[in-house]
Order: structure tokens, then sequence, then C-alpha cells
């Protein structure tokens, strides 16, 4: 069977390639780390992939807001072909592939346009900015998924605990019209909550002050989804920082981390797909 | 022309910083400045027409979402009534500008320079309140930016802001000669005039060599001056320097025991202990055929085998004195020149694994006058954080743990330790990772960053000399993302064997990496002329010796030129081939045609005069104090729980990245809502192999008012012990899988050489020194522990006027060891309801320098000391009972004792503990709560591992209790209710400490 391919990019500041390329191998896929300026120069084609991944990191180093500079780039530097890497991701999109933002990744996302994309214009219609609590924060915190959102990453997913670590998470969204639709095409993916999964705005469960305690969002047709938190930190039980006394009141626990499943769901449902 | 940007935020959005920073005004400064709205102004000095203006204003510079932009005028509101405007200093690292720079190439598909600064940013806060100049200027300079980096206005907004920071250096790329056919007194004045800090003896060994008449010869046949140049005075000022040559480390020192009489010359502390301690090691590994001690004090940092395919490589040292007068700047510069030396050690280009801080600083709540030039600790522990924080995360390097210790001994000169570790594969294209060889020939490449001025004689920079266009050089701000780049680069141009080895830039500049660099080969010419500069006119001599950062010295061979070049243009680093290596004995510098330097290679290493130091041993008079007796045991508890070098570091951990790359596994703190501190990281190496390392840090300078000796094998106990609490193995010598343990020591101590006038005490602080040195020895060749790098830091006094405030010697043991297994490591915080609490080890009547004590003001007499065999029996027997995976939690006793570590492990929901200390009250109560003796933990087992538990602990266990889930501590002596208190209310007191 054909392996699911998954492209990582890296490069000018992004810095959780390696742990994103290690998720994609444990989920069963193949995984390249390629410099982004590889693609520009055009010796490397995302085409050639099926799932496009922006991993976490300070690109730029955040200057003039996170994720801008490299927005930026992707809309407005021209190829050697002449087009621009937007114009080929939408081709990229167009041919029903997927493309993975987290943190640095999902700041970069939704400035370029791609989520939550409500009217399919790339238009950017969010953005997201610096924390309530004026700080970077690195901290776990527990995610709900919205049972109406149907994007294959997160099938079967219920809460799961994640880490976060930002400065700059806080979605807000443009307007009210922005935001019904949102709600209507149920593109929030996962909502900040407590362990027993209730959602709140309260701090620091809510570890941003994110309107409608958005972590993730999701595009229309489910392809594109960004997350604040880092699944790719999780990919082992060890990872968590109660694996001590979870393993103490369960000897026999899977030693997986949770943030494996959205890899593993990514990668079945493309594995799927493609026989 | 210039083109003036603001960004500002849409009035409905919250100004985050701006509300930040209203809160901070009125808690630390007492200013009400009402509501404050932040913005950003962009000063770009490209030609740039109307339309290019506004769509690089609008399409890259603004987020629609949340900010309005304005061009050519700046947005004004009557409701704000005053305002600061903090801009940079000529030549202080402006990021932001060269983003932005970028930023504008790529919108307006231009080609332009962006290797040089045309945009300016520049940070305007507007204030409700109408303040007065005098209040302006305290946010300006104590909340807002540093004068030292920064040009700031403020008053009534009149709407207009002129300044650009821009550089303009008169031309004055000339070239002098010195004349040292001088008398002393004028000898010794050229050194003071010149800043060279070379003392007499120095001057005159330079004098002589100038007028040797091979010298002469060789000077005339090369067409130099008889004089040496300015340049020639710079490099051996730098070569010599005590940074560089470590010369107190190095000097014969005369030691009176003046209370047994003895005495005894020691020639060089670093050789008669930190080196002579490792080689024993090192000989007794190479003869029981392990020997995974690959690399030890001749590089920019320590290696060590990891196995056949990696091997480890890691440095700590300080950045203190650039951290006392910017915090921030001095920090994040440490972090980012401390990550340069395991990524220049050997070939180069490792792949950076984790950073580890420890901090000293004077206590926050420091209320004495400040004195000219001394900052407030609250404020230098804030900057230093902070560039801590964006030093590592934006390295996506994870601090992964650290320290902070509280005196006002620090309150002159904070200690800012930062140690970076790494992992190298056991090749690059065949070549073993940790050599660094060099041919005649071979290229010299520098790359990275630009020359300025920066650090040009450090912190010795007279403000005289400045003036408002002049480059500020005395401090500098690190490039986290430049670094990122460079950083990357080299690991692929290593892989790809594209470079031969590599080294960094750091104090000395190229001077100090061509110059260390060429001592491996005999020889370098290095052509000025050819090194990329911030700004033009720059004299030969400040660019060999500027310390501008984030730059690597890369030694290239002819043939993977053409392709390293290549490579660096892809990745957007800018390398320049700069000189060749030689092999002609001399270090030759030029400008253009013009001779610089031509300095003999012998002379410059080996030419700098030993020194020679006394130092005089003498105990202190002390006494044991008498403590009240009745005491509330709950009230002691709490105010020991809250206590400065006691309380949660929550705040500060939180704000560091500690698990970037997704291989922490024991993380600052751990347990259900992650509050609980632990006493090792633990690291894995890679995602498809368990093994690991775990990192920890020793450090009790508080001990040092006792017994200096106690307090360094003190420190080295308490690095060694947070290893074996999480499950690390002591070496075995006849162990063959490489299970390392490599050690950085950091000396920090006041000025240690003798003065009447200036420093009469001098001999005493040197005594303690050489106490530190005999106990480091004595530790490290009994446990086979090695050092593997370190750095001293000698004068860390701050002076102001008579008033001289100087640390206590402290040393810190940084320790790296091997985990086989991290899975079976084991964690601080208490796991299951009934589990059976134990202490390990033995308490004795060491109350001295104790957190007990300090709450009545008394230092007492009993240090605590290390009982080296015990300790060792103990640590074997627990790494016994971890590999029958019987102890459930560990944690180290420290600061405060069996109280507060006990408090530590409950600090989760549903959890307490119910305590009899029984036998071991008989050393008395407060003893047993609050001693501080070393080699001591808690653990908790599961009563189902009793038996087997105690039958390996025997009688080096004794048991206190057990784990309860009813959020209470209790502790009773013999059926005397000692504490009984709830746990949520010590934690709460714990938390609350630094806010």
């Amino acid at each position: 069977m054909k392996k699911v391919k998954a492209l990582v990019i890296s490069g000018y500041g992004i810095n959780c390639e390696e742990e994103l390329a290690a998720a994609y191998k444990l989920a069963g896929a193949e995984s390249r780390i390629v410099h982004l300026n590889d693609i520009f120069l055009e010796k490397e084609y995302i085409h050639e992939y099926d799932i496009l991944n922006f991993p976490g990191g300070f690109s730029f180093g955040d200057d003039l807001g996170s994720g801008k500079v490299l927005a930026n780039k992707m809309k407005y530097k021209k190829m050697g072909s002449g087009k621009t890497l937007l114009e080929e991701i939408k081709v990229f999109l167009s041919q029903g592939k997927f493309i993975l933002g987290i943190c640095n990744g999902f700041q970069f996302l939704v400035k370029m346009g791609l989520l939550p994309n409500t009217k399919s214009n790339f238009d950017q219609e969010v953005t997201l900015t610096r924390n309530n609590s004026a700080k970077y924060e690195d901290r776990w915190v527990y995610l709900k998924k919205n049972p109406k959102c149907t994007t294959p990453f997160l099938t079967d997913i219920d809460i799961m605990p994640c880490p976060v670590r930002h400065g700059e998470g806080k979605l807000i969204i443009k307007d009210e019209l922005i935001n019904a639709e949102i709600l209507k095409q149920n593109l929030s993916a996962f909502s900040y909550c407590d362990a027993d999964g209730n959602i709140t705005s309260e701090y620091p469960i809510n570890p941003n002050g994110a309107d409608l305690d958005c972590a993730a969002l999701t595009n229309s047709t489910g392809q594109v989804l960004g997350m604040m938190p880092h699944p790719e930190a999780f990919l082992s039980l060890y990872n968590h920082p109660n694996w001590g006394q979870m393993k103490r009141q369960n000897p026999n626990i899977n030693e997986d981390g949770d943030g494996l499943k959205i890899f593993r769901n990514i990668v079945n449902h493309l594995r799927d797909s493609h026989s | 022309m210039k083109n003036q940007i603001q960004i500002i935020l849409k009035d409905h959005i919250k100004d985050v910083q701006g509300d930040k920073i209203q809160k901070v005004a009125q808690s630390f400064l007492n200013i009400n400045t009402g509501k404050v709205k932040t913005g950003k102004i962009f000063n770009v000095m490209y030609d740039l027409n109307e339309d290019q203006v506004s769509r690089f204003a609008n399409l890259g510079l603004k987020d629609e979402i949340i900010h309005d932009v304005y061009i050519n005028s700046l947005y004004q509101d009557p409701f704000y009534k005053s305002f600061v405007l903090v801009a940079k200093l000529p030549g202080v690292t402006d990021d932001e500008g060269i983003s932005a720079q970028k930023t504008l190439m790529d919108i307006l598909v231009l080609n332009l320079d962006t290797n040089t600064q045309h945009i300016y940013t520049e940070d305007i806060y507007l204030f409700e309140s109408e303040l007065e100049a005098g209040a302006l200027k305290k946010l300006a300079e104590e909340l807002l930016g540093n004068k030292l980096i920064h040009h700031f206005e403020y008053g009534k907004f009149t709407g207009k802001v002129e300044y650009v920071p821009e550089v303009q250096i008169v031309s004055d790329d000339k070239q002098q000669t010195i004349d040292l056919d001088v008398d002393d007194d004028a000898l010794q004045n050229i050194s003071k005039d010149m800043l060279l800090s070379l003392n007499m003896e120095e001057m005159l060994t330079i004098q002589a060599h100038f007028a040797d008449e091979k010298v002469i010869k060789y000077r005339n046949d090369k067409g130099l001056s008889v004089e040496p140049t300015d340049c020639e005075m710079e490099i051996l000022a730098q070569t010599w320097s005590e940074h560089c040559k470590h010369k107190e480390f190095a000097a014969s020192i005369n030691y009176k025991n003046l209370d047994t009489d003895e005495e005894e010359t020691i020639d060089s502390l670093f050789k008669t202990y930190i080196r002579q301690s490792t080689e024993i090691i090192r000989e007794r590994l190479k003869k029981a055929g392990n020997n995974w001690l690959l690399k030890i004090f001749t590089d920019n940092a320590g290696v060590v085998k990891i196995d056949d395919e990696s091997v480890f490589v890691w440095k700590v040292e300080t950045h203190n004195s650039p951290s006392a007068i910017d915090p921030y700047g001095g920090a994040i510069t440490g972090i980012l020149g401390n990550n340069r030396d395991p990524l220049g050690t050997g070939i180069g280009g490792g792949k950076l694994l984790f950073n580890t801080n420890v901090l000293c600083f004077g206590t926050p709540n420091y209320d004495k006058e400040l004195l000219p030039g001394q900052l407030h600790p609250r404020r230098i522990m804030e900057g230093v954080r902070h560039g801590i924080e964006d030093g590592g995360n934006k390295s996506g390097i994870p601090t992964v743990n650290g320290s902070i210790i509280f005196d006002d001994r620090y309150s002159g000169k904070p200690l800012v330790y930062c140690g970076t570790g790494g992992v190298m594969p056991y090749q690059f294209a065949g070549v073993n990772s940790w050599l660094k060889p060099i041919d005649d020939g071979d290229l010299i490449i520098m790359a990275g960053g630009r020359v300025g001025k920066d650090g040009i004689h450090g912190a010795t920079f007279s403000s005289a000399e400045i003036d408002e266009h002049s480059p500020q050089s005395a401090v500098q701000i690190g490039s986290p993302i430049t670094q990122k780049l460079l950083g990357d680069f080299l690991q692929e141009a290593a892989l790809r064997g594209l470079i031969k080895c590599s080294t960094d830039n750091g104090a000395g500049g190229l001077s100090s990496s061509v110059g260390e660099l060429a001592e491996i080969i005999g020889g370098a010419v290095v052509n000025l002329e050819k090194v990329p500069l911030k700004y033009a006119n720059l004299k030969p001599w400040e660019i060999y010796v500027s310390e501008s950062q984030e730059r690597m010295t890369l030694v290239v061979e002819e043939h993977n030129k053409e392709a390293l070049f290549e490579l660096a243009e892809e990745r957007e680093v800018e390398i320049s081939e700069i000189g060749k290596f030689t092999s002609t004995g001399f270090i030759d510098v030029r400008h253009d045609k013009r001779k610089v330097a031509y300095l003999d290679m012998k002379f410059l290493h080996e030419g700098v005069p030993k020194k020679y130091l006394e130092a005089e041993w003498k105990k202190p008079e002390l006494s044991e104090p008498v403590i009240p007796s009745n005491l509330d045991y709950n009230e002691i508890l709490i105010k020991l729980m809250k206590s400065d070098n006691i309380c949660s570091r929550e705040d500060v951990i939180r704000q560091y990245d500690h698990e970037v790359k997704g291989k922490t596994i024991i993380k600052p703190l751990m347990g259900e809502g992650g509050k609980i501190p632990q006493d090792a990281a633990v690291m894995r190496i890679d995602f498809n192999s368990f093994e690991g390392i775990a990192i920890s840090n020793g450090i009790c300078p508080k001990f040092g008012d006792l017994d200096a000796y106690e307090m360094s094998a003190g420190a080295f106990d308490e690095a060694i012990r947070q290893i074996i609490s999480v499950g690390g193995k002591l070496p075995d010598i006849n162990d063959d899988t490489n299970r390392f343990w490599t050690v950085n020591d950091n000396f920090c101590v006041p000025d240690s050489a003798f003065d009447p006038v200036t420093n009469p005490d001098g001999k005493l602080k040197l005594a303690k020194l050489v106490q530190m040195n005999k106990a480091l020895f004595d530790m490290s060749t009994f446990y086979n522990i090695p050092m593997t790098s370190g750095k001293d830091s000698m004068k860390n006094d701050f002076k102001s006027g008579d008033i001289k405030i100087s640390v206590p010697p402290t040393i810190l043991y940084s320790i790296v060891a091997k985990i086989d297994d991290v899975r079976r490591t084991v964690t601080s915080n208490f796991k299951v309801e009934g589990d059976l609490i134990y202490i390990l080890g033995e308490t004795y009547n060491e109350l001295g320098a104790s957190e007990f004590y300090k709450l009545f003001g008394e230092l007492g007499k009993n240090v605590p000391k290390v009982r080296i065999e015990n300790a060792d029996r103990l640590y074997k027997k627990i790494m016994k009972a971890n590999e029958l995976a019987l102890i459930a939690s560990c944690h180290d006793l420290s600061d405060g004792g069996l109280a507060t570590a006990i408090t530590e492990c409950t600090f989760t929901d549903n959890s307490g503990a119910d305590i009899e200390l029984g036998a071991l009250s008989g050393i008395g109560v407060n003893v047993a709560l609050f001693s501080e003796s070393h080699s001591r933990f808690i653990v908790s087992v599961n009563l189902d591992n009793k038996k087997k538990f105690e039958e390996i602990l025997t009688k080096d266990a004794f048991y206190l209790g057990k784990v309860t889930s009813d959020n209470k501590l209790l502790i009773n002596s013999n059926g005397e209710k000692l504490i009984d208190t709830s746990t949520n209310d010590l934690q709460s007191a714990w938390g609350k400490g630094l806010a």
C-alpha cells in the first residue's frame, strides 16, 4: 500500500519541526522536513505530498505580530514560476489534500486567510494576538472537541489534555458576521475546558482569553486545521506532567500520548482514501 | 526621504500591553498613568513612492483585524494627555526593523539591502493622565526602557516624532602605533588610557618583547613599525585578559592555614584540582577500557560519548556584569552566547537539546537606597527572566530546569548562569565530530551577524565618549532569530561535510576565535576589509576585537567553498571569506594593503607572566543561637513556605518553554495541576529510544559563611543527589554502557587578590576559593564524576564611590548524567493515598545558615557536612530500590529541610501526609523538622513493596507515616501535635511568595 507522505516545513525561526515529523512517523506515514526556501526556490514541491504541515516556533521572531512576516511571504513573494506559494496551496487544497498548522503555524494560517475562510475567498477573518495575561506561558490545558465538527483530524476525540506554549494565542474574530459563520459551519474545532469537559473562559483554563474559548479552527471542508496547543509535544505518555501518578494508578496504561491520535486520524483517513 | 508609519490597536481591541504597564506603573513606581495606549512607529529610510509606502503599511505591517495604520501622521487623541517615546540608540539591535525590511522586499517585490538598517522601529506610549516630566522620565527609564540603550522623549504629545537612530561616524580608519619606550608610570598609563586592563608586569613583558632585536628585525623585514600597533596592543590585551587566560585560576598561590599553621604552594587551582581530578578519572576509565570522556577543557565545551551514534556536548557559564547594567540584554546575550559554545565545539553544528539557568539576585523586597548605576533586584530579575524567555523560547530550546537564589549580597552584581546541552552525531561525513582539524591553507569564513562597535571593551566603555550619533557599544542585545538561522545553517552544513570545523565569536570577537583556531595549526592571515560591517568607518582594531553577537568562525576547505556559499545564500545567512590559516607561527592581520598586526603566536599565547597570589585561612568565630521554645510550628511552616528562597517559582517557570522538542520527561513542575517542584530534569535523547539524560544544579552559597569547603562539597552533593532522586545511577568505572556523568563547574567570587587598601580581606577570600577547589577535587575523584568544562568569574563586586557590594563566594555544579530508560525515572509528588513515607539518610544537628535560623535573623555555626561514604552507601541502595521500581516518589531535602520537602510533595488536590517523627525527634524537634543536612530524601513507597524496600534500605530508611487524601499535613512528635494545617493554605502561601 502506498505510504501517506507528510511534508513538514522548517526554517526562518520555526522550531517544532522535528517532533512534528516524528509524530507522522509514529503514526505510520513518511515525513520529510523541508526548508521553506527550498520550496520558494522550487527545489521541492508541495504537490508531491498528501499533507502540508506548518509547525510551531517563532518565525521571524514574532516580529510585526506572530506569523505575519511568513504570511506575507506566502501571499506576495513570487517564485521562479511567477506564482505565489498561496496560489500553489489553493491548488493543493483543490486536490482534496490536507494542511495542519500548530501554534505559530496556526497564527500564520489565519493571517494568510486559510482559516476559518468562511466565505472561501481567503480573506483574513480572525487573528491570533497577545494573551490577556500579557505573558508567554507554557502550561497544560484540556481541549473539548466540538462534536459537530467533522474534520477527519479529530475523529473519535472528545477531551484531550495538551500543552500550550504561546504569548499570542488569543483568537479575535473580526465581527459578528464571521462569528456567526464560524458557529454555523462548526469551525471552532477545540475549545478550552476543565478536566471534566466544561468549556469556560476562566483563566488559566482558557489560557489566553480567546473568543469562543476557541483553541483550534478548521475550514468548512475540514481539510485545514489550525490549533494553538501542541499535540506533537504529547506523543508519549511520558510527556504528560502527571505521568508518574497516572502510571501508578493504572499500571497497564497505554504508553502513547493522546496527541498522537490526531496524526493517526489523518494518516488513516488519507490511507483509506488512497485505497 | 523618511516615511513614517504607525501601527496602533483599534479602539475596541483590548490593549493588553498597555493594561499591564498601567498596573505595573501603579504597583512598582506608584504612578497613576490612567489608561495606556501603545503603538509602534516604523521610520522607513528607503526611497519609496507613496503607493509603495501605502502597500507596505496596509499589507505588510497592519493586522487588519486589530490595527489602524497612520502614514506620515501620528495617532492623536486628546483623551491621552502625555506620552513617552522609546527609541533605540544608534547601533542597538533592531530585529523588528530588519524583519520589516524583509517583508517589504516580499511585498513590493524589490531587491533591497536588508543586511544594514534602513527601517528603525520605535515604541510610543500614550497616557490618560497628565504626568509631569519627572514621572514620565521615571516611567521611561525604570519601566519602559533603559537609558543605556534607549533614547527617550516625553511630555505632552505634539503629534511629531523626529528622532531616528542612524549611526554616523566621522571617517577615521587611521591606525596608531604605541611608543612603549617610556618609563613605568607612562607605561601603566598606556594600559589605563587604552582600557587594556594589563598590569605593570604584563606591560613590562610586552615592552621587552617589542624591544627584542629579533622582533625588531622581523618587523622591519615585514614592513611593520617597530612600535606595536593599536591593533596589536588590543589583541594582546584581549588574549591576556582574565576572561580568556584565567590568570587567577592559573596563578601560583601561597596558601596558609592560620588555624593549623600549615602552609603550601598551589601551582594553579585549575591544574591542581579541576584538571587533575578529571585526568585521574580519565586514567581510571581508560584502564577499565570504558573511556566515555571524549574531550575535556580544550574546546568551547566538553564532549562525552552517548553511544556509537552520538555524543553529548555541553557548557555552563556566566554573564554577570552585562546583566547588572542591562538585565534583559545581558541575559539574552548570555543565553545565545552560551548556545554557541556547544554549537561551535569540534566540527560544530550539533543540535541543541536544552537550556538551564541558575540566577542569584538581591531580595525582591530590597529596601536600601539604590547606589548610582545600581538597579533594583526586582527589576534585574524581571529583565533577566525576560532575556531567558526570549533567548530560549525564540531559539526553540527548552529551558528544563534552574534555580533562583536571593541574598542581598547579589544586589550589586547578580549572577546569571546559563547552560546549554546538545547532541552531535558521532561523525560528520566520516570525521569524529568533536575533533577540530585545520590545515595550512584552509579558509577562514565568518558567518552570521555583521560587525559593529558592539561590546568593544565591554562595560568599561566610558559614557563620556558617547554622543547622540555614536553607536552604543557597552550593552548588546542578542538577536535570537539571527542566531536560529545561523544555527540551522550550521547543522545543515556540518551534515553535508561542508565545514571542517568551527568556533564561536564571543568575548574578544575575531581576535579570540581566529586566535584560538590558529593555535591549532600555527598561524593565520586575516583581511579585515572583507569583514562585513553594520555601518561604515570602523577602525581596523575595532573590527578585529568587536564582540558583535550571533557570529561563528568557520574553517572551510577551498573545494567546499562554493557549495557552502550557495547554501548560505539559500538559508539567508551572510558568510564572508576573511582569510586563511597558515603555519607561519604568526597572526598576520591586514586591512587592504596595510599591515595591522603581526604577532608571534608563541608570545601571544604563552607570553603572559604568571600571577602570584596569597591566601590565608582562619576559621570564623561563630556560635549557635538560642531559639525561643513553644514555637507555633504551623506559623513557622507557613513563613518558610512563602520565604524568598523556598516559595514557588511557577510564574517564572511558566514563561519559559520547557517542553519544545517534545523530549522533556521530568519538567520543572509536575503532578496533577503541574505545581510540584522536581529535583533534576529528565529528557529523552531521541524519539526512537527511551534513553535519556538527567540534568541538575547544585548551589548553596549560604553555607560558605560557615565553611567554604563544606559549602562546595554540599553543592556537589546536591547536584548528585538530585540525579539519584529521579532514578539516576552513580558512575561505575567498570560499566561498559557509557553511563556518563559530566560536570560544569562555575566559580563566581568577589575580588580575591589581596590589596591592603582596596581589598584588605583578599587573602581570606582567596583561601575560601582554595577550599572550594579542594572540595571539588575530593568529591569528583571519590565518585569518578569528572569536570568536562566550566568557567570562573573573579570580580563580582559592584563599586560606587567608597561602597562595595561583593557577592558571597559561589560555586555552581551543573551535572548531566545518562539515564538508561526515562520511563523508569521517579517524580517527587506523592502518588497514592496509603503509600508509606520514609526519610532516607541521617539528620544531624546542622541548622547553621538554615532557612529556619534565617526566620530569627540568625546564622548559627553548625554547617551541614557531606559524609561522603554514608552518602555513597545510601545512593547505591536507592539505585537498587529503583531497579526493582520500589520507590513511588522521591524528593531531595534542601532549603527548609524535612518539613518543607514533605509539604511540597503534597501539592495536588486530595493529597496530604500524616507523619510521626518518633525517634527522629530525639535530636530535637527543630533539628528534625528544619535541619538542612545533606544527602537526604523523602520517599513514598507502595505498601506492597514495604518488605523489599526495607530489606534494601535497612537503617538508612526511617519510617515517618502515610500519604493521605484529606489535604492536611499532620506532623506529630511522639504523639505531640507539631503541625496540623491545611495543605491548601500551605500551597497558597507558597504560591504567593514572589508575587
